[in-house]
């Protein structure tokens, strides 16, 4: 058994972050996640050699990420949504260029300045990209304070070992709610430096350099070709869900993160009611579970996906699903969050009442 | 067992605190927990609130709309949480401070004297502890013990001096409760 | 500029050893640059890799290029080397710099790259007193996107975002980020160089080591600010250029140290 603490997600993700040995961090205070980089700046200080820095802006945090990581350091930042968004330039770069980094973004409601309040709304930007390129970033959904822990140090493993920036996506319940936590053990990590990562020329080897430059289009076919081939193995080896009450199910709620905390509490009330329902989690957004939901989809008499936002995930479970089931959509947007109560009334309109009080 | 509590009072009355003393203790003694805050501009003057869940088994939803005890330190959360008590449950509340109580015949209502206590003690910071002893008395989901020596691992030690009052406080309120039921 | 003598000379002579005069350093590779003819930036890269073998710190040194004209420095460069997004070149070098303080560590910027898009970047790196080199090169025009309007172009300078010259009134004034910089506690090493003769090549290349001196005692930022030229996108021939250089650009951005660390 590790430490049992009662935590902060934020903090527990800072305190994560020390313990999994990571070397840098760069970061820019953001509601609802600056304890973050108050957390480590108080604590990381004396428990381990991290750098922590303040930077100007997310943009110079997300480029000194860049500078760290091509470094081969285990490098991290974190931010909320529209600091999210100013990284987007670099994080296309960085998964141009290769780099090992991890992001988390505890998601506020938006678009614009929007509100501090948690929201599901950056899922797109997350999963399908976010930058400009065809690229992806692995992106985990942890629904509790423990997946905030357990996720840094899975993050950390995905990002070195496919070499690209993972992000870990919650929002600002899961940051601000306290839950008791088993920590991990501090990680003794092999601290060479890999070959491709710049540290000064190696004698008897050639100079290493950086870049997501590829003028010739021929070349830039090249490295889209590597990339996607990673995607591909990504899409085979790391999808993880969870799945709850799939035997007997007649309906499915879906959605991730929060959304999924508050679908479990509905599918509880929903089966006082008598209603078989069971529920899906995805855990990886990119990669996307797309398989489970085709392989149960004809057993299945509908599907509502619940998200606090206008139906993000809603596309991939529709992609997902490819017609063989009903797909239904509940929402909040803005920073509201739906109640479980609402999540079964919804259920009830559109799969009990037949959609006659949608 | 699984307890649905939301702490509601004004910025600054250590509602928040209250939630987080109560899921620590109740943590030492083995249980899930779940503390969710509203957080934000509210932190000073407004309406504060959290929500503390306890139970035997995993928590689901750390959102939920109804509650098996409502504590409420300002009348703008009698106001706001009153209707949310799940029926047969309960609310308790500071009867100093607010002046059109609760109303409802299907809940039990618990009017505590908390400020007034606290003002006793010369101190009106420790309400918090006055309505925490007050509910832990009611309620019983924790020992009052590990309450208390939970302040020496939630306070930094600079604070420690003012346990002893704290404590005061919780037991002070555990009275008033006990004469009530 | 002085009359170049003329001298018989054949091949058997050239290759002789004794006769070697003139010899590129290791830290370069044998390879041509993409660089205009009459270009400061090729000098400016020869100058500072002959700085790091002389010091022998090829193996202990980690360059930023920038986006502009010296987007491809790492083509040149034999030393280990990061390409930065446009204008985050200080970020990156930050990032390296705090995760390998022993090392050596440099950016490459042209004027848009450090002085506008970047312009953030730039100021906090030298008032967090990072202790990395900035090379600036002001040449007082965007060279790679073929001409446009650079903070630092001058007063009434023809390009194709001024074509009637830059009116401040409009385009605002031109900006000395180097002055700027010198005023702050966090830059330790501030000067401002050009590479138009050689007689300030050597300076310049002077003014290169001794900012490499300073990051060795990690007493902060550097900033070697370096005039130069851009005759393709000015529509000079490269002598034309040069007396520019000397006839506007040097008045308005005079040349010399801004700060020197005390005892340097």
């Amino acid at each position: 058994m590790g430490e049992i603490r009662l935590m902060k997600g934020n903090e527990a993700l800072a305190e994560a972050m020390i313990r999994a040995g990571c070397d840098a961090y760069f970061g820019y205070p953001i509601t609802p996640q600056s304890e973050v980089i108050e957390y480590l700046s108080r604590e990381a200080p004396k428990k381990s050699k991290m750098v922590v820095l303040q930077a100007e802006s997310e943009l110079g945090a997300i480029n000194m990420i860049y500078g760290a990581a091509g470094c081969g350091k285990r490098v991290m930042t974190t931010s909320s949504s529209p600091g999210i968004s100013l990284m987007q330039e670099g994080l296309s770069y960085i998964a141009s260029a290769q780099l090992p980094c991890l992001v988390a973004n505890i998601n506020r409601g938006g678009p614009g300045l929007g509100t501090i309040q948690p929201s599901q709304s950056d899922y797109m930007q997350a999963v399908k990209g976010g930058g400009h390129g065809d690229y992806h970033l692995i992106v985990l959904a942890p629904y509790s304070v423990q997946e905030m822990v357990d996720f840094v140090k899975i993050g950390f493993e995905l990002a070195e070992k496919y070499r690209n920036p993972v992000m870990i996506l919650a929002d600002g319940a899961i940051g601000q709610m306290m839950e008791k936590v088993e920590l991990f053990d501090f990680i003794e990590r092999n601290q060479e430096a890999p070959e491709w990562a710049t540290v000064g020329r190696r004698p008897g080897k050639d100079r290493v350099f950086i870049t997501s430059l590829f003028i010739q289009p021929e070349k830039m076919e090249e490295v889209n070709k590597i990339l996607q081939a990673k995607y591909r193995e990504v899409e085979k080896k790391e999808v993880r869900y969870q799945q709850l009450n799939i035997e007997d199910a007649e309906y499915l709620l879906t959605g991730y993160g929060l959304g999924a905390r508050i679908c479990m509490k509905a599918m509880e009330i929903g089966r006082e009611k008598g209603y078989k329902i069971g529920l899906i989690r995805p855990i990886t957004l990119y990669p996307f579970p797309y398989n489970v939901y085709n392989e149960l989809a004809p057993k299945i008499k509908g599907i509502l996906d619940v998200e606090m936002n206008a139906g993000q995930m809603l596309e991939d479970v529709k992609l997902a699903v490819d017609g063989k089931t009903t797909v239904k959509f509940y929402g909040r947007m803005g920073g509201m969050i739906p109640t479980p109560e609402e999540i079964i009334e919804s259920f009830e309109n559109h799969f009990i009442y037949g959609g006659k009080n949608v | 067992m699984k307890e649905e509590a939301i702490f509601s009072g004004f910025g600054g009355q250590g509602v928040l605190s209250m939630g987080q003393m109560l899921a620590y203790a109740a943590m030492k003694e083995g249980k899930e927990v779940c503390w969710f805050p509203s957080y934000g501009p509210e932190m000073r003057g407004g309406t504060a609130n959290c929500i503390t869940i306890i139970s035997d088994s995993l928590i689901s939803s750390p959102i939920i709309s109804t509650f098996d005890t409502v504590i409420a330190l300002n009348q703008p959360s009698v106001e706001k949480f009153e209707p949310k008590v799940k029926p047969g449950a309960c609310i308790i509340y500071d009867s100093t401070n607010i002046i059109e109580p609760p109303k409802r015949k299907d809940i039990k209502i618990y009017p505590i004297a908390g400020s007034e206590a606290a003002l006793k003690l010369k101190n009106l910071k420790v309400l918090n502890m006055v309505i925490l002893g007050a509910y832990t008395q009611l309620k019983g989901i924790v020992n009052p013990e590990t309450v208390i020596n939970a302040l020496y691992e939630i306070l930094p030690e600079r604070h420690h001096r003012l346990i002893p009052l704290n404590k005061e406080a919780f037991e002070l309120g555990m009275d008033l409760m006990m004469k009530l039921v | 500029m002085s009359e170049i003598p003329t001298i018989e000379i054949n091949k058997e002579t050239i290759i002789k050893p004794e006769n070697l005069v003139y010899k590129p350093p290791k830290t370069l590779f044998d390879t041509p640059m993409h660089y205009c003819p009459g270009c400061g930036h090729s000098t400016v890269h020869k100058i500072f890799m002959e700085v790091v073998e002389e010091m022998g710190i090829e193996n202990d040194i980690i360059g930023v290029a920038p986006v502009g004209c010296s987007v491809f420095a790492y083509y040149y460069m034999n030393v280990d080397m990061q390409e930065a997004a446009h204008g985050r070149a200080c970020a990156v070098a930050t990032g390296i710099k705090r995760v390998l303080p022993d090392k050596f560590v440099f950016t490459y910027q042209g004027d848009g790259d450090f002085a506008a898009i970047g312009t953030a970047e730039s100021i906090h790196a030298a008032n967090r007193g990072e202790n990395f080199l900035v090379i600036f090169i002001n040449n007082a025009v965007y060279g790679m996107t073929s001409g446009q309007m650079a903070p630092t172009t001058l007063y009434d300078m023809v390009s194709t975002t001024t074509p009637y010259g830059r009116d401040p009134k409009i385009h605002g004034h031109p900006f000395k980020i180097t002055d700027l910089i010198a005023q702050l506690p966090g830059a330790v090493y501030v000067t401002r160089q050009s590479v138009h003769t050689t007689a300030n090549v050597r300076k310049a290349k002077k003014a290169l080591r001794k900012a490499l001196e300073i990051q060795k005692l990690n007493l902060g930022f550097q900033l070697v600010e370096i005039v130069s030229n851009c005759p393709s996108n000015w529509r000079m021939t490269p002598l034309e250029s040069l007396k520019f250089i000397e006839e506007q650009m040097l008045p308005f951005y005079p040349l010399g140290d801004l700060k020197v660390p005390e005892g340097i």
